[in-house]
């Protein structure tokens, strides 16, 4: 018998760019640069979002992460992470594409400080803005089926809905949903913000998400190293199992011994 | 004359660029990104941008996020 079922070469491509790994991870959180480095190459991300902020100008000699997290290594994409408006995140996106030369980007505009739940009326407007001006969007956004194919129709290279708040670690609130727009898109579906542990990373790659993205589950375990390795495994599990195609769920039993033969 | 580097007053000698401002403060050019008066100053065009007096100047960089 075969023992390479379905074992076709299996790769994510977002923009037209192909990556091994699943698991997009964040970079913000951690204890220093030297922590930040070890956890993402345990976690085997090929894609690390990072912010954009002002240099501290009285004290220049800082470390900087990119000294840590070589931007040659790792796709560096940029993200607008507390911006609450879409001229706040097309401006931090542009001076992002001036500093690195990216124009692969993660677009997140807020509405809330509270939920830091996406504003998607703004987040539409600077989407569309940022296409038109030759950025690849991968844009975070609601679990609501009909934004994400919205968001599709004006040119995203990815939709990434939330699981639940961002650094919340509540894990894939609604799973119908989450389906409901993989099912819906024809680019890349990646889980966003809200997985805890490795289950919920593992749930969403079982949904047949594209890829997950994480920063605090990560960076807020106790051991983030040990943490980022396990979440590489349950991404990897998660995908094989949704290749593998899991069983129907059944009401009653059924025996795995056969019952021909019973003495 | 004055400028307002990223919210903050400084003196500058007349005539500096955005490269000499740059290098004034001990960034690395290849590391940032400058935007001034609200647009973008490229960087081919650090050597060449003289900055004004009143200009509001931003240097961003990367740093950790999600």
């Amino acid at each position: 018998m075969d023992g390479n079922q379905n074992s076709g070469e299996d790769f994510f491509q977002v923009a037209g760019r192909r990556f091994q790994s699943r698991l997009l991870v964040g970079t913000g959180k951690y204890k220093d640069f030297t922590e930040t480095a070890l956890a993402i190459e345990a976690s085997g991300a090929e894609i690390v979002t990072v912010a954009v902020r002002r240099v501290n100008v009285s004290d220049p000699k800082q470390p900087m992460l990119m000294d840590f997290v070589d931007p040659k290594k790792y796709t560096y994409l940029p993200n607008t992470a507390g911006c609450y408006t879409a001229e706040d995140a097309v401006r931090t996106l542009r001076l992002a594409r001036e500093a690195g030369g990216w124009n692969l980007v993660k677009l997140e505009v807020l509405g809330d400080q509270k939920t830091l739940y996406p504003d998607i009326v703004e987040t539409l407007k600077a989407a569309e803005a940022l296409i038109k001006d030759g950025f690849e969007v991968m844009v975070y956004t609601s679990d609501d089926p009909i934004i994400a194919k919205t968001l599709e129709g004006i040119g995203c290279c990815a939709i990434m809905p939330l699981a639940a708040p961002i650094g919340s670690g509540l894990g894939i609130q609604n799973p119908v949903n989450i389906r409901l727009i993989i099912e819906a898109a024809k680019v890349p579906v990646l889980v966003d913000a809200g997985v805890g542990t490795a289950s919920d990373a593992a749930i969403a790659m079982e949904l047949g998400c594209d890829g997950v993205l994480m920063n605090t589950a990560i960076a807020a375990a106790r051991y983030p190293i040990l943490m980022a390795r396990a979440m590489k495994l349950a991404v990897e599990a998660g995908r094989l199992a949704y290749r593998a195609g899991r069983m129907q769920r059944k009401l009653y039993a059924d025996p795995s011994s056969p019952l021909g033969g019973l003495i | 004359m004055n400028i307002v580097l990223n919210g903050e007053s400084r003196a500058l000698a007349p005539g500096l660029s955005v490269a000499g401002l740059l290098k004034e403060t001990g960034l690395d050019a290849r590391k940032v990104a400058v935007e001034r008066n609200l647009e973008i100053v490229p960087k081919s065009a650090f050597e060449t941008t003289l900055l004004g007096d009143g200009d509001r100047i931003e240097i961003v960089h990367f740093i950790g996020g999600g």
